[in-house]
């Protein structure tokens, strides 16, 4: 067997059982809350007969370990049950969520990563000059704001002053591409800004790291120039550690956006878990958690195999 | 007579240094050199390190590695002086009329990019050939500089083939785009003798066929006489004596030329071999995780006060074997007697008294000492731990300790970057006697050093053995070395032991082919010895 696929697949196992792990710890963590599902359904003032009457009805009974595996068994087929509070099914009415989550996810990652990694290389060529500075105290103040700052600034003044974009992110199914990019527009930018410095910051550090090995002494000896030396000689070696910041941007993208999608009342995986864990909906926030930790071990497999793959020695084995 | 492609009048060179204890300030490394280099020809550069020949060779690029500043004087290239000019003139000038060929091979190659692509990119880039006029003419140099598969070596990754063809590879990307000039930098230094005599051989049939003009730098004076036409000697970033190849080696005028030929003049007598300290046994070990022995039923015997020297080639086991005796390595078969006593196989099981009495000291004296501690606490340590020592009677015996390493008790505060590269090698040679070994592991230990410094540290142990009664087991691959302080000698190849016994024994005819390889594969400072070793290789392989 190819030594690469060895360690993919291994990866590959690892995340299983890291999802697997993930769901006990939520199925627990839900469960020594105090009080249950039954009693919150139902109130402080419920007679004790009602609350048995409500745990035989809805299951809770039974023991723990039995309810965590018939629960893990039906999320894997799809069914992640339906929610306590308005009875409808979990996985249809989180699909949609999903999906625009993912939506502005996928146009602020299309947008910052590139330009991080742009501004990332435009800091080495200028390292310690005036550009490398203007990036790095930019993206340094950009990061250290909070978001729900930066929303309602950038609201009151590209919504409400200017008018150039909605302040509110409301989308749906009947808008055409054009006009769900101009309504997400505002949140894009606060994504944006938010993981920008990370990764711009990893990526200057990175390839500053390459840029002290003999091969660009080797580069610059040819007569290249600073801009050929770094995107050609040092970035191809720096790729590991970016993507891994990659990686753990995108998956804030996904599962951090709670705060951002509430400040522009964006319809997504947010506001979805926001409301209903106001309202104790124990099935909803399980299939949420259980939802958020598969993106972010898979886009943190994603990061290792890449890191593997980008690594001449592993791919072409002597 | 024409205008010499390579004039350098008055080049001063500087450097900004950051000591430890005092403010960053501007040194000057070169202190105003003059030479010239004729189309076609060689010069040498040579000199120990911080003379400044990779500074100087590379000032030929216009080009000043880390902090370092050419600051002065001119230097013309094709009647150009190319300090004049800008950053945009030098990038022309690079990789296109200069060229460069670095020591390390696997350093210099980007790991990331196949072989052909980064021999042909100045070329190239440079506007001098097409893409496919330049593979096919470093298919030609592959061809010139004896590498295997032309075709295909260049579809390679660096790491996909061996360091000797490694450098054949710099050698290749650096007469690719057909310069005028090239400079290399210790280009055979890295290399095995075996090995190293094969590329040099091949560098130097290139350079005549090419009719390229070349400085060629390095520390090694036997190497240099073998490929150029003049040398320049340098000491201290100042030139030190200038002149044809015949002359210097021949007939050095200045007294530190005359040292720097001379060197490895060490008489050791050699003593006869007594009833052992250390038996090696029949020791054969792998690495966990492979499934190949490195070393194979090894069996050596160490006398007490004596040194035993172990040679070979990197990756012969040498090394391996140091650190199955130290226990670092539990080997897969086999037995160490120590004095009385059999040791364990595995370190952590060890007596104090069997690490103590077993002590070792490493290649990189630098990793191997602690930066943040003092030369007083890094030779203290031993004292206190197994001599239970402490305040001034520590203390006593520390400045004792570095007396007896001929540096005095003023260095007892100072830390190790503040010292010379000789002078952390005697550090560690302190820290290895404060335990009162009867053996000391020296495992290459005067590799990293230059060949004055390292005669020293050999005259050193040589005392220090007469005066404490203290046996070596010395690793090396460089048999210079073995002649000085060997008693008996274990040739290494491919983890078996080949030849073994006396000096005397061992060094002398009649040889079995993988020593007689190695002994005529040293350097002697001979004018045309590189050439007499080739043709009689070739002769004799026409006779097979």
């Amino acid at each position: 067997m190819h030594p690469i696929l060895k360690l993919v697949s291994q990866r590959l196992a690892l995340g299983l059982l890291l999802l697997l792990a993930a769901s006990a710890l939520i199925f627990v963590g839900t469960q020594i809350l105090p009080g249950d599902v039954a009693q919150s359904i139902l109130g402080q003032s419920a007679t004790p007969e009602a609350l048995a009457n409500l745990r035989e009805e809805l299951g809770l009974s039974e023991p723990a370990l039995s309810r965590y595996f018939s629960w893990l068994g039906s999320a894997i087929q799809g069914d992640l049950g339906v929610a306590l509070t308005n009875g409808q099914d979990i996985a249809t009415s989180m699909g949609r969520r999903l999906g625009n989550t993912l939506f502005l996810a996928f146009w602020a990652a299309v947008i910052s990563v590139p330009l991080a990694i742009f501004l990332g290389l435009l800091a080495v060529r200028y390292k310690d000059r005036w550009p490398d500075k203007l990036i790095s105290g930019v993206t340094l103040a950009s990061i250290s704001i909070p978001e729900f700052l930066i929303g309602y600034v950038l609201m009151y003044f590209v919504g409400v002053k200017l008018g150039w974009a909605p302040s509110v992110a409301m989308i749906n199914d009947s808008m055409s591409l054009g006009e769900k990019l101009h309504a997400i527009a505002l949140p894009v930018t606060v994504l944006t800004l938010v993981v920008l410095a990370h990764m711009m910051r990893m990526t200057r550090a990175a390839i500053l790291n390459v840029m002290q090995s003999a091969y660009i002494e080797t580069a610059e000896l040819k007569g290249l120039s600073s801009f050929q030396v770094i995107a050609r000689h040092a970035f191809p070696n720096a790729i590991a550690p970016i993507v891994n910041v990659v990686m753990l941007n995108l998956a804030y993208l996904v599962v951090g956006v709670v705060v951002v999608e509430v400040v522009f009342v964006y319809p997504g995986m947010g506001q979805y878990l926001v409301d209903h864990v106001a309202k104790r909906d124990v099935p909803v926030v399980q299939a949420c958690g259980l939802v958020f930790a598969a993106v972010y071990i898979c886009l943190n497999m994603v990061a290792d195999i890449v890191s593997i793959l980008a690594n001449p020695r592993l791919r072409h084995p002597k | 007579m024409s205008e010499p492609l390579l004039k350098v009048r008055g080049l001063k060179i500087g450097a900004t240094v950051y000591p430890p204890d005092a403010k960053p300030h501007k040194i000057e490394i070169v202190h105003g050199v003059d030479f010239e280099l004729e189309k076609g020809k060689v010069l040498g550069l040579i000199g120990e390190s911080g003379a400044g020949k990779s500074t100087i060779g590379l000032s030929a690029l216009g080009y000043g590695r880390g902090g370092v500043e050419l600051t002065g004087g001119e230097v013309w290239v094709n009647g150009r002086d190319i300090l004049q000019g800008g950053i945009g003139d030098l990038r022309k000038l690079r990789g296109a009329e200069v060229t460069y060929v670095a020591q390390s091979a696997a350093a210099s190659f980007n790991p990331a990019k196949k072989i052909m692509e980064q021999v042909i990119e100045a070329a190239v880039s440079q506007g001098k050939f097409s893409k496919s006029d330049a593979e096919a003419k470093a298919r030609l140099l592959f061809a010139k500089l004896g590498l295997p598969d032309t075709d295909n070596i260049g579809s390679r990754y660096p790491h996909q083939v061996s360091g000797g063809q490694l450098q054949r590879c710099m050698t290749a990307l650096a007469l690719c785009p057909e310069p005028d000039l090239v400079v290399f930098d210790e280009p055979t230094t890295a290399l095995d003798v075996t090995t190293q005599i094969d590329v040099l051989a091949a560098i130097k049939d290139a350079i005549r066929d090419t009719g390229v003009a070349a400085l060629y730098i390095t520390h090694d004076l036997a190497v240099v006489a073998q490929v150029s036409d003049d040398i320049m000697v340098l000491k201290m970033g100042e030139m030190v004596e200038y002149g044809p190849v015949d002359q210097i080696i021949n007939h050095p005028q200045e007294e530190y030329t005359q040292a720097l030929v001379s060197v490895r003049s060490i008489n050791h007598e050699e003593k006869a071999p007594q009833e052992p300290i250390l038996r090696v046994r029949n020791i054969t070990a792998r690495y966990r995780g492979t499934k190949f022995d490195v070393l194979h039923d090894v069996s050596v015997d160490i006398s007490p006060g004596q040194t035993l020297a172990i040679v070979g080639e990197s990756g012969s086991g040498k090394s391996t074997l140091a650190r199955v005796i130290t226990g670092l390595l539990p080997p897969s078969g086999g037995s160490i007697e120590f004095v009385d006593r059999t040791l364990s196989p595995d370190q952590p099981s060890r007596s104090r008294e069997d690490l103590r009495e077993l002590q070792m000291i490493y290649q990189m004296a630098d990793t191997a000492m602690n930066p943040r501690q003092t030369v007083g606490t890094i030779i203290g340590r031993p004292l206190e731990f197994y001599f239970g020592m402490k305040g001034a009677e520590k203390r006593k015996r520390i400045a004792e300790l570095l007396e007896e390493i001929e540096m005095g008790d003023g260095f007892i505060d100072r830390y190790p970057a503040e010292l010379s590269g000789g002078q952390k090698q005697r550090v560690c040679i302190a820290r290895a006697l404060a335990a009162k070994p009867k053996l000391i592991i020296c495992d290459e230990v005067t590799s990293a050093l230059d060949p004055l410094v390292a005669d020293g540290i050999l005259k050193l142990l040589l005392n220090l053995q007469k005066r404490e009664d203290v046996a070596y087991l010395f690793i090396t691959h460089d048999l210079a070395t073995v002649r000085a302080i060997a008693d008996s000698i274990a040739v290494m190849y491919q983890g078996k032991v080949v030849r073994y016994g006396t000096k005397s024994e061992v060094l002398s005819p009649p040889f079995d082919d993988y020593t007689d390889l190695l002994l005529s594969s040293v350097p002697e400072m001979k004018l045309g010895w590189l050439e007499n070793v080739i043709a009689t290789r070739k002769m004799e392989s026409a006779g097979n």
